[in-house]
């Protein structure tokens, strides 16, 4: 039985939550989480931690050269610099309003990259 | 001169959510001046997410926290100026601004909403030897460079301040194929959440130095690097400890000034630990038929609780040009034992509402007891686990307890041992 200690990024607050793990790495408890997103957080981190992804792509068109986007939902941790290089790939033409699809399904996630800015 | 009940100044989501409320409150003529040339302020280059947890229940990013009360005033018939400049509040209510289709036009409104936002602690305030050399800049700044005008302003970076703006940025710059050397901080603890140390330098491996700063900067048409010494408790830097990192570009996140110029031509009284004005519950300022709210009045660590307060000052705005606002008997607020500061400054015996008493630590605090007294009654506490001066802390006074308080007394929250 090992303990993690970790802080829960899901909102700002920011709890302290303590994982206990089994032998098999299997997660038998978390303490510490203020609400259901940090018991998910929690497990999530010690099986296949995510991150949401924020960035901007190009515009053109647009009153500005850039609109930001974002992943609809996290994606893995270790695939954000593959993300970004396809983010970066992406030109838009304006007019784009706000969760307009911007990449589908981005590297076989299921995720999609999604407008969070109108042009 | 142009009849408003209601000038609110500043289109950011401080001025916004004052307005809206106001307008639910059945206040009539609305204006919102803004200085920019979109409503929504700083939010529109905060592209990352974690803004609306408390307030929507979804995690959005800050143009779409942003959108969604802009779509909100356009729905309304409140009146909106962008593009326009606010030169003076004269002591009876009467705005002056510009723009380049008015010239310059004098409103006077009924009542005044302060909503000005903060600005960012420059390289000035700081006296760091070296050349003026370009790529010295604030965080907030390399963050529009990136994330509105789209373009790098480096490609090697050293960040002066652990502040969230820092924190976030040292993420975007490293995703966009920046090298981010190091994160310095003059303190022993963070200035910034403990979730963006996680998300932001922690996730990518970007070391933070606490109690550590920038002694100076090399290079002269452009920054070649930077000396970086660790400090001694009284934040000295220690001699012998310097060390040379070379980077192209050094930025600031060392802290945000509520931008009061407005408040203090109008004789508005300051409080001097926020620098944002000192207000009542329902954050009308010693300038009668004035409110402020945002991050003006204090600042803030997240926009849900911006939004927040802002409601409050708008409510009591309304509140104000109704007629119906309570005037009487105040008890005074104050901190204690490292409690450095409270907002409100005063609350109306007479009020009609529970009460919010916001405020930050000095130190860092663990397993502590935060207590409330009048006097050495202890009206209430609670065991706090943790406080850092990273994070905005508040305990709520309920209404009963506010009506029993005596006429003229002060209520002090303090930390004691637990």
């Amino acid at each position: 039985m090992t303990k993690r200690e970790m802080v829960c990024v899901s909102c700002p607050i920011g709890c302290a939550v303590t994982v206990e793990l089994d032998d098999n790495n299997e997660v038998v408890s978390v303490k510490g989480n203020t609400c259901p997103r940090g018991d998910k957080y929690a497990r999530q981190e010690c099986t296949h931690p995510e991150r949401m992804l924020t960035s901007t792509v190009k515009l053109e068109g647009g009153k500005l050269p850039v609109i930001s986007v974002k992943s609809a939902s996290p994606i893995p941790k270790e695939m954000l610099f593959e993300a970004m290089k396809e983010i970066n790939k992406v030109t838009l033409k304006a007019p784009v309003k706000i969760g307009d699809i911007v990449i589908k399904d981005i590297l076989g996630t299921g995720v999609d990259i999604i407008a969070t800015n109108e042009s | 001169m142009l009849s408003y009940d209601l000038a609110v100044i500043g289109g950011g989501p401080a001025g916004m959510a004052a307005a809206l409320k106001a307008r639910e409150e059945g206040i009539e003529k609305i204006i919102i001046l803004e200085r920019a040339d979109t409503l929504g302020g700083i939010l529109e280059q905060c592209i990352h997410t974690g803004f609306g947890l408390h307030y929507f229940g979804e995690e959005l990013s800050g143009p779409e926290y942003a959108g969604r009360f802009i779509k909100q005033v356009y729905d309304t018939d409140i009146e909106v100026k962008t593009d326009t400049m606010v030169l003076d509040i004269s002591k009876d209510n009467v705005v002056t601004a510009c723009n380049n289709v008015d010239g310059l036009i004098t409103i006077k409104a009924t009542a005044i909403v302060l909503a000005m936002g903060c600005r960012e602690r420059p390289r000035g305030a700081l006296s760091i030897a070296g050349s003026r050399a370009s790529g010295i800049m604030t965080a907030g700044t390399a963050q529009k460079y990136v994330n509105i005008n789209g373009y790098m302003p480096g490609k090697t970076v050293v960040i002066l301040g652990s502040g969230d703006i820092g924190l976030i940025m040292a993420r975007r710059m490293t995703l966009e194929g920046a090298k981010v050397k190091a994160v310095c901080e003059l303190m022993p603890y963070s200035g910034g959440l403990t979730r963006n140390i996680v998300q932001c330098l922690e996730d990518f491996g970007i070391p933070l130095r606490l109690s550590c700063t920038v002694v100076k900067t090399h290079g002269k048409e452009r920054l070649e690097g930077v000396t970086v010494a660790n400090v001694d408790e009284n934040l000295k830097p220690i001699p012998g400890t310097e060390e040379y990192i070379p980077c192209d570009t050094l930025m600031l996140s060392v802290g945000l000034i509520p931008e009061n110029e407005l408040s203090k031509n109008a004789g508005i009284e300051l409080d001097r630990i926020t620098n944002g004005p000192s207000v009542d519950e329902y954050r009308e300022t010693l300038h009668k038929g004035v409110f402020a709210c945002g991050n003006v009045l204090q600042v803030h660590d997240l926009v849900d609780y911006v939004t927040q307060e802002s409601q409050i000052a708008g409510e009591g705005a309304a509140k104000y040009i109704k007629g119906e606002k309570k005037t009487g008997e105040y008890v005074k607020t104050q901190g204690e034992n490292g409690v450095r500061y409270i907002v409100p400054q005063r609350i109306n015996r007479e009020t009609d509402k529970d009460v919010k008493l916001y405020f930050r630590v000095g130190k860092v605090f663990k397993n502590v007891r935060l207590s409330v007294k009048c006097g050495d009654e202890v009206i209430m506490s609670r065991n706090k686990k943790k406080m850092t001066p990273g994070e905005m802390e508040n305990i709520l006074i309920k209404l009963d307890t506010i009506k029993s308080l005596p006429s003229g007394s002060t209520i002090t929250v303090t930390v004691e041992e637990a």
